[in-house]
C-alpha cells in the first residue's frame, strides 16, 4: 500500500543495489561461459578459438575430476555429519541450566570468528605437525607413533579442521531454534508421560528439523567452496583436491582458462541446485 | 481554512474495489466522523485524503485546489495515527517540533509554538522525556501536539482512541472535542465506535463496504436513518428489527424500534414475551426478551430498578411515533 | 515458568559444558598462550601449558619483520570501507523493500541472496582479468569493491529484516509532518534502526575481515590484508610457532571481541531470517 509517488521513489532507491548485483552476477557469468567454449591458454598462445563443448567433456573425463568430486562430497558430507550431530547435542547441553552459560557460549562460538587462514595454519602446525604438534606429543605420551596427519590422514584432518570452524555455526543456530521452542509444549508432553528420550524424538527434533535443514543447506553452500583451508594446508595434494580447488588450479596454476571455466560452470550449476532448496525455505519464511 | 471536496473518488487495490466512486463535501471548521464496521474503507478514505494512498480515479480538492496528485507533505494536513506513530528516538519536544523543523521555521518560532502546544495539552513538564516514558494518554497528547503546531488546514484522526482504556477514552474524547471548539479547524475523525461518532461529530459519514450509507448530523442519523444498516449501526444498544406479520401491520418488510422506545410492563402491552437475560446498570435496565416468531431477542430499556426476572412474562409497547419502517431493499419508508 | 533444578544436576551440566567449551576453545587458547612463549618453549617436549617465561618479544618481532601494521591497516580499510559503502547502497534498497513492497519484492530479495551463493571460483578468472584490465589487482580499491559486492546481499537482507520491524505508520507520520524522502530516511528511519544497522555493520565487518578466497587471489604485497599475511606464514622457512601464534593472535583478536558482541545477529544474518 503506497502511492505512485512512493512506488517510483522505491524503484529509484532499489536500483543501485540491483544494478550492482546484476553486474556482479552477469559479467563474470557471461565471461566464464564465453571462456568455457574456447581453448584459451593465456601463457601458451592465448585465445585459440572456439572448441564447442570440448572443455566440458575434457573436464569431466580428466583423471582428476572424479576424485575431486569424491573429495568434495566426502568433505561436505563428513563436516555436515559431525557439525549437525555434535551441534544438536551441544545445543541441547547449552540449553540446560548451568553456571556461566554466557561464557561457555562464547567459548563455543569463538572458532567461527577465527579467520580460515589462521585456523588452518594453527591446526596444521601446532596440532598436526608430526614432530612438534600437540597431537604428536599426545600420541607419544600414550606410547604410540605420531601420525603424519596431513599426508597419512589428510581427509580426516581437513574434515576435522573445517568441522571445528563450522560447529559453532551449527550450534548457535540450533540453540536459537531450541530456545524458540515453547516450554509449555515440553511440559505438556511430560504430563502426557513422555520420557526425556521420547520428548527429544517427538517434540524437540521435529521442532529442530527446519533449523537443521537450513544449517545443512547453508553449510553446504559454503563448504562446496572452501578454499583457504586447503590452500594453506595441503595445496590439494594427498587426495584433498576438491572441485573448487581443481578449478582454481586449472585457471590460475596451469592457466588453462577454458578448461577451468567449464569446471566453473559445473560448480555454479551444483551450487544452484543446493541454493534452490534453501531459497524455497527462505521464501516461505518471507510470506509469514 | 479546511474545505475538502471528494469528487467521484474511487480506490481499488488490483482487482478489488475498496471504495466505489464517491462524493463528499467537508466544510471548513466541521468535525466530521467516518464511522463503520472494520473493513468498511473508512481508514482508506482518510488515507486518500491524507495522500498516503493514491486515488484510482476522481479528484480531491483542498480549499478549492486540486490536491489529487500532491504528496502528503504538501497538503497542509496533519494526522494523528492509531498507534500515535511517535518518533521513539526523539524527546517529546523534538517530536512536536519535527514538522516545524521540516518546514524550516526559524528556531524562535519553533520554540514558541512547541511551548504553546505543550501548555495547551498539559505536556510542559514532559517535554524532555521520550515517548517510551509516557503513558498512553500522554502519548496521545504528544501526537496531537505534533499535529497542532503545524496549524494545518485540517486534522485527520485515525482511530486515535482505540489503544486507550475505557476511562481514558472518555477523557480524551472530551479533550479532542474541546480542542475543536477552541481551534475551529476542520477535523476528520475515523472510528468504528458509534458512541465516539455520536458524541463528537458535527457530521457523521456512515460507511459500509466503501459506500457512504448516510451523511448527516448525529441526531439526523438517530432520528431518520436512511436504511436498515444505519439504523442498526447508530444507537446503543442496537435497534430491534421485526419482520413478518408485525412488520406487515405497518405496511413494511421490516420495522425497527429502539430499546428506549419500547415501554415494558408486567401486565399489559402490544407484544408479549418472556424475559431472558436482564442487565442492570443502575440508571437503566436492559431486558433481552424472547418473543415468539422472532429469532433475535428484543432489547428493551427500562428505568432504574425494575423487578422482573429471568423467565417472567413481559409485555411491551412500542412508541408509535418512533417506529422505523423499511422496505424490501432495506430502505427507509418515509 | 522456569523450573528449579537440583544443584547436583546443575553442577553436572556446568562441569560437562565447561569441559566441552574449553575443549572447543582450546586451539584458540593454545595459540594465544604460545604467542607469549619463546620459540624454544613453543616446541618444548613435553609442551608447557602455563608455566613459562611470558614474553612479548614475538609481537615485537612480527611487527618489525612483516610490517604487521600495514596488513592490519589493509584489513581495516577493506572490511570497513566495503561495509560502509554496502550500507549506503543497501539502506535505500532495504527501505524500498520493507516499506513499499510490491509483488516482485520477494523475488528481488531471493535473487539478491542467490547471487551470494554463486561459487567464487566460477567467477575467479573473469574478475582476475577485469582487475588486470582496470589496474585493480592488488589494490585496496579492488578488494573493497569485491567485498562490498559479495556482502551486499547479506547487508540488504539484514537491514530489510530490521526495517520490517519498524511500523510503517511512523514513516507515514513523518511524511504527513512534511518530511521529504531524504529527511524521512535520515531523521526518522536511520536513527530508529541504529541497533539493527550497527549489528549489520558488525557482522559484515567480521565476514569481510575473515574472507579468504578473494583476498588470497587478488592481492599481493601491496594490499594484502591479514588473511594474506597469515597465509604467508605457511611457507616452511617462515615458520616459528611463537611468532606464528603472535601473528595469529593479532589477526583474530579484534574480530573475536567484535564477534562475541554479535552472536545474536549472526543467526539472523546468516540464516536469512529463516531461524529466529
Amino acid at each position: 500500500m503506497a502511492t505512485q509517488h512512493s512506488r517510483s521513489a522505491a524503484r529509484v532507491m532499489l536500483a543501485p543495489a540491483v544494478f550492482l548485483l546484476l553486474v556482479w552476477m552477469l559479467v563474470p557469468l557471461t565471461m566464464t561461459l564465453y571462456f568455457s567454449f574456447k581453448r584459451y591458454l593465456p601463457l601458451r598462445g592465448g585465445d585459440q578459438g572456439w572448441v564447442g563443448f570440448d572443455n566440458y567433456v575434457r573436464f569431466v573425463t580428466s583423471s582428476a575430476f572424479w576424485p575431486s568430486v569424491q573429495t568434495t562430497l566426502l568433505i561436505v558430507g563428513g563436516v555436515l555429519l559431525i557439525t549437525v550431530i555434535l551441534g544438536v547435542l551441544l545445543a541441547l547441553l547449552l540449553d540446560q541450566p548451568m553456571w556461566g552459560q554466557g561464557i561457555v557460549r562464547i567459548l563455543v562460538i569463538a572458532p567461527f570468528f577465527v579467520m580460515p587462514t589462521v585456523s588452518a595454519l594453527v591446526w596444521k602446525n601446532m596440532f598436526m605437525d608430526p614432530v612438534n604438534g600437540l597431537f604428536a606429543h599426545l600420541w607419544k605420551f600414550f606410547g604410540l607413533a605420531p601420525i603424519e596427519w596431513l599426508s597419512q590422514a589428510s581427509m580426516l584432518s581437513i574434515v576435522l579442521i573445517v568441522s571445528w570452524q563450522w560447529l559453532p555455526f551449527a550450534t548457535l543456530i540450533l540453540l536459537t531454534a531450541i530456545q524458540s521452542l515453547d516450554s509449555e509444549q515440553l511440559e505438556a508432553a511430560e504430563m502426557d508421560g513422555a520420557n526425556p528420550l521420547a520428548r527429544f524424538g517427538h517434540i524437540i527434533l521435529p521442532h529442530l528439523s527446519q533449523a537443521i535443514t537450513i544449517v545443512i543447506l547453508i553449510q553446504t553452500i559454503f563448504l562446496l567452496s572452501i578454499f583457504a583451508e586447503i590452500f594453506v594446508t595441503t595445496q590439494g595434494s594427498f587426495g584433498t583436491r576438491t572441485l573448487a580447488y581443481l578449478i582454481f588450479q586449472r585457471v590460475l596454476e596451469s592457466q588453462n582458462v577454458g578448461l577451468g571455466s567449464a569446471g566453473g560452470v559445473y560448480a555454479i550449476i551444483l551450487a544452484n541446485i543446493v541454493a534452490l532448496f534453501l531459497m524455497r525455505i527462505v521464501g516461505k519464511n518471507l510470506d509469514a | 481554512m479546511g474545505h475538502i471536496v471528494l469528487d467521484n473518488v474511487k480506490k481499488s487495490f488490483g482487482d478489488i474495489t475498496v471504495i466505489p466512486p464517491l462524493d463528499l463535501q467537508i466544510e471548513d471548521g466541521e468535525f466530521v466522523v467516518f464511522v463503520g464496521p472494520s473493513g468498511c474503507g473508512k481508514s482508506t478514505l482518510l488515507r486518500l485524503i491524507a495522500g498516503l494512498e493514491d486515488v484510482s480515479s476522481g479528484t480531491i480538492r483542498i480549499d478549492g485546489q486540486d490536491s489529487t496528485a500532491v504528496p502528503p507533505a504538501k497538503r497542509g494536513l496533519a494526522m494523528v495515527f492509531q498507534s500515535y506513530a511517535l518518533y521513539p528516538h526523539m524527546t517529546v519536544r523534538k517530536n512536536i517540533c519535527f514538522p516545524l523543523r521540516m518546514a524550516k521555521l526559524d528556531k524562535a518560532e519553533q520554540d514558541r509554538r512547541v511551548e504553546q502546544a505543550a501548555a495547551v495539552l498539559n505536556l510542559t513538564e514532559y517535554l524532555d522525556r521520550r515517548p517510551g516514558q509516557l503513558s498512553g494518554g500522554q502519548r496521545q497528547r504528544v501526537a496531537i501536539g505534533r499535529a497542532i503546531v503545524r496549524e494545518p488546514a485540517a486534522f485527520l484522526f485515525d482511530e486515535p482512541l482505540s489503544n486507550l482504556d475505557a476511562a481514558l477514552r472518555v477523557g480524551m474524547r472530551l479533550e479532542i472535542s474541546e480542542l475543536h471548539e477552541r481551534l475551529k479547524t476542520t477535523m476528520i475523525y475515523v472510528t468504528h465506535d458509534q458512541v465516539e461518532a455520536m458524541t463528537m461529530a458535527d457530521k457523521i459519514v456512515v460507511l459500509q463496504a466503501g459506500i457512504i450509507e448516510q451523511v448527516g448530523s448525529p441526531l439526523e442519523l438517530y432520528r431518520t436513518p436512511r436504511n436498515r444498516f444505519v439504523a442498526g449501526f447508530i444507537g446503543s444498544p442496537k435497534m430491534n428489527f421485526l419482520e413478518g406479520p408485525e412488520a406487515a401491520k405497518h405496511d413494511a418488510r421490516t420495522i425497527g424500534v429502539r430499546p428506549e422506545h419500547i415501554t415494558p410492563s408486567p401486565s399489559e402491552g402490544v407484544w408479549k414475551g418472556r424475559v431472558g437475560v436482564s442487565e442492570h446498570l443502575g440508571s437503566d435496565t436492559f431486558f433481552h426478551v424472547h418473543m415468539e416468531g422472532c429469532a433475535e431477542p428484543i432489547t428493551v430499556r427500562s428505568g432504574g430498578e425494575v423487578d422482573m426476572h429471568h423467565g417472567d412474562a413481559i409485555y411491551m409497547t412500542p412508541d408509535p411515533g418512533h417506529i422505523h419502517r423499511f422496505d424490501g431493499e432495506g430502505l427507509r419508508i418515509a | 515458568m522456569a523450573r528449579t533444578v537440583t544443584t547436583q544436576r546443575k553442577s553436572l551440566n556446568t562441569a560437562i559444558a565447561w569441559g566441552i567449551g574449553l575443549l572447543i576453545f582450546f586451539p584458540v587458547l593454545w595459540t594465544i598462550l604460545t604467542s607469549f612463549k619463546t620459540e624454544a618453549e613453543a616446541i618444548a617436549d613435553p609442551p608447557v601449558f602455563l608455566f613459562f617465561d611470558w614474553t612479548l618479544e614475538n609481537y615485537a618481532v612480527v611487527q618489525e619483520r612483516s610490517d604487521y601494521m600495514r596488513f592490519l591497516w589493509n584489513s581495516v580499510i577493506i572490511a570497513g570501507v566495503s561495509t560502509l559503502v554496502g550500507i549506503v547502497v543497501a539502506v535505500p534498497a532495504a527501505w524500498s523493500m520493507a516499506f513499499v513492497p510490491s509483488k516482485r519484492t520477494k523475488d528481488v530479495l531471493l535473487w539478491m541472496l542467490s547471487t551470494k551463493m554463486l561459487p567464487a571460483v566460477g567467477a575467479l578468472y573473469p574478475i582476475y582479468l577485469i582487475f588486470i584490465e582496470l589496474g585493480l589487482l592488488d589494490t585496496r580499491t579492488g578488494l573493497v569493491i569485491v567485498m562490498m559486492l559479495i556482502n551486499l546481499p547479506i547487508i540488504v537482507w539484514m537491514l530489510y529484516t530490521y526495517f520490517r520491524e519498524i511500523p510503517g505508520e511512523i514513516l507515514e507520520a513523518a511524511r504527513m509532518d512534511g518530511a521529504t524522502l531524504r529527511s524521512e530516511i535520515i531523521h526518522v528511519l536511520t536513527p530508529m534502526a541504529v541497533p539493527g544497522i550497527a549489528s549489520t555493520i558488525l557482522l559484515n565487518f567480521i565476514l569481510a575481515w575473515n574472507e579468504a578466497f578473494w583476498t588470497l587471489n587478488l592481492t599481493a604485497a601491496q594490499s594484502g590484508p591479514l588473511t594474506a599475511f597469515i597465509a604467508s606464514y605457511s611457507s616452511p622457512e617462515g615458520l616459528f610457532y611463537a611468532k606464528l601464534s603472535a601473528a595469529s593472535t593479532m589477526a583474530i583478536a579484534p574480530i573475536l571481541i567484535l564477534g562475541w558482541f554479535s552472536q545474536k545477529q549472526l543467526v539472523r544474518g546468516l540464516t536469512f531470517g529463516a531461524v529466529k
